[in-house]
């Protein structure tokens, strides 16, 4: 059963990553990119992190790529895009060699932590079906008991970002003369 | 085994192996939730047209079937077999995967409203069926309503894509306007929701009902109306339901994001509608008004299927209130929608939600009563103070510098 979602999850976040980079149209891309966050949000669930599945689809599916498709419907650059040409010069070779070095680190990570993978753990603490709620307990504990200063400083960024966007977008017109 | 057991979602009946009857069980709760969400919808779009003909002092439908009552199953027969048109400029698979991104959502919150069960006298609402312990409702997952918020958030992209995908102009205003209308109010939608949980202590749907054992825990009364109040307008909005049917303001909009939409496509659009309607009701019956619990027993009928006769009669209230609504208010403009929503009812609930949160960890702290009420008022006049002085600035810099836009 697990390897069955496992694979069917897998295969989703595959086919999806490979459609947000080989679509040209964006619209298709961000598709692809809801297919991704659904295959995370999966395998969220055969982890038994109920909330964080159900957050990832709220937010990230919900909210975020709902923003996307909006500016790309919202800014008309909803046609193929034009990939012969290159604006920047060294931008494909770079991100050729930082995919390259990705893989390298995610390959060198996997392989030096073998022991602790393939070990069938039993330290951690999975909700119950006791306790459906133990999960967001959890999290909840976390967040705002360990981690409050960290997670109140990202809020005073994320106001920051917002207060910024609106800043920038505010064009200050030149005085009107007042009509009489 | 756990693991798979709560893959399928929290249901006593999936824990052990899985065997012929509980599988069979499950099945059958699958056809009977599927069957009767139609057949509810079917009946709900008679009932709409009835009862606004009937405030309009028209007849409507009466000619197929008693009381016209088959009239849906026939106007669903003609999309079915009428031509299905594809726009020739628009996107064919988005244009194609758009209604089901409308209809599987609407379909899906079935799965978590608690359809009966005798939840009185703080019984947990379990029923034994064959021999298996089971709940009479498809799935209690542990996310429980947050799966509501996860499933309109997906609603969404029915209704823009379909928009987006038609290729033409009318739909795209309409889609955009929809999904900008529908991630606004989801916001006031989940706060109010965040109350009920708050007061409940779980996020699973029977657990809230299970903790609305008398009328006064009834979440309507325990969090003070206004979060009931909330999520009724934001429900209303988030379902595109008049007042705030924007979205197809066909005076504006032609048909909106529909416009291009024909046959069958079109009808899974309009079954989509409907059943939100559907759904969305049962779910404020499940948080507000104690979902199958009921106010007096009802003699000669066992516990649960009580259960199941009080939700239809409150679920049918909130329909006949949607239809009323629809009958009597004109649609909002664009703006004064915004406005509700951004600067009156997510302040209002996040306002109320904190409030609660104070007024809970006073009472399980034992802090002094009338102090923290006389705190809270004092803080709520302050923020209510601010808010309002904020939007009086901006709307006199709107005013001095001209639109935006």
């Amino acid at each position: 059963m697990e390897l069955f979602v496992f694979v069917v999850a897998a295969a989703m976040i595959l086919a999806g990553a490979i459609g947000v980079v080989v679509r040209s149209h964006p619209v298709h891309a961000a598709l692809s990119l809801i297919l991704t966050l659904f295959g995370v949000a999966v395998m969220f669930v055969a982890q038994e992190a109920h909330f964080l599945a159900a957050v990832q689809v709220i937010v990230y599916a919900g909210a975020i790529v709902v923003l996307f498709l909006f500016v790309i419907m919202l800014l008309g650059v909803d046609r193929t895009e034009d990939i012969k040409t290159e604006p920047f010069k060294v931008q494909r070779p770079l991100a050729v060699i930082v995919g390259l070095g990705v893989i390298g680190l995610v390959t060198a990570a996997v392989v030096a932590s073998r022991d602790v993978v393939s070990s069938r753990g039993s330290g951690l603490v999975t909700p119950d079906m006791a306790d459906p709620d133990s999960n967001i307990r959890q999290l909840s504990r976390s967040l705002f008991g360990d981690y409050v200063v960290a997670f109140e400083v990202t809020s005073i960024l994320l106001v920051v970002a917002v207060v910024g966007t609106v800043l920038l977008t505010r064009r200050v017109k030149p005085v009107v003369k007042e009509a009489s | 085994m756990v693991g798979s057991a709560s893959l399928l979602g929290l249901d006593p009946i999936s824990i052990g192996n899985l065997m012929w009857a509980p599988l069979l069980i499950i099945l059958m709760k699958v056809v009977v939730v599927f069957g009767v969400g139609l057949v509810a919808t079917m009946l709900m779009v008679w009932f709409e047209r009835k009862a606004i003909a009937g405030m309009n002092n028209r007849i409507g439908p009466n000619k197929a079937g008693p009381w016209g009552l088959l009239q849906t199953l026939a106007d669903g027969t003609k999309l079915f077999f009428k031509e299905d048109l594809l726009p020739e400029r628009a996107d064919r698979f988005v244009f194609r995967l758009a209604p089901f991104l409308a209809f599987v959502p609407a379909f899906l919150v079935w799965s978590i409203i608690p359809l009966g069960g005798d939840f009185s006298n703080g019984k947990d609402g379990l029923v034994t069926w064959f021999g298996h312990t089971t709940r009479v409702q498809l799935a209690d997952p542990p996310v429980g309503i947050l799966l509501l918020l996860a499933l309109s958030s997906i609603a969404v992209y029915g209704i823009m894509l379909a928009g987006w995908s038609s290729g033409s102009k009318y739909p795209l205003l309409g889609s955009v306007r929809a999904s900008a209308q529908m991630v606004s109010y989801e916001a006031a939608l989940g706060l109010s929701v965040a109350t009920v949980i708050l007061l409940a202590g779980t996020l699973s749907t029977s657990g809230i009902v299970g903790n609305q054992g008398n009328f006064v825990n009834w979440h309507v009364i325990s969090t003070g109306v206004i979060p009931f109040v909330i999520f009724m307008i934001a429900a209303t909005a988030e379902m595109n339901r008049p007042p705030f049917d924007l979205v197809e303001a066909e005076q504006e909009l032609v048909g909106g994001f529909n416009t291009e939409y024909s046959g069958i496509r079109f009808g899974l659009f309009f079954l989509a509608e409907f059943m939100n309607t559907i759904t969305m009701s049962g779910i404020i019956v499940t948080l507000f008004f104690g979902g199958p619990q009921g106010l007096f027993d009802i003699p000669g009928i066992p516990g649960a299927w009580e259960g199941t006769l009080w939700l239809i009669a409150k679920i049918v209230v909130f329909l006949y209130i949607y239809v009323w609504m629809r009958a009597t208010l004109p649609r909002f403009r664009y703006d004064q929608l915004m406005n509700l929503g951004w600067k009156i009812l997510i302040p209002a609930s996040l306002g109320w939600f904190m409030l609660m949160a104070v007024l809970r960890l006073a009472r399980d702290e034992d802090w002094n009563r009338g102090i923290v009420i006389a705190a809270c008022i004092v803080v709520l006049l302050l923020c209510v103070g601010i808010l309002s002085l904020a939007n009086r600035v901006s709307k006199a810099n709107r005013e001095r510098e001209g639109a935006m836009f």
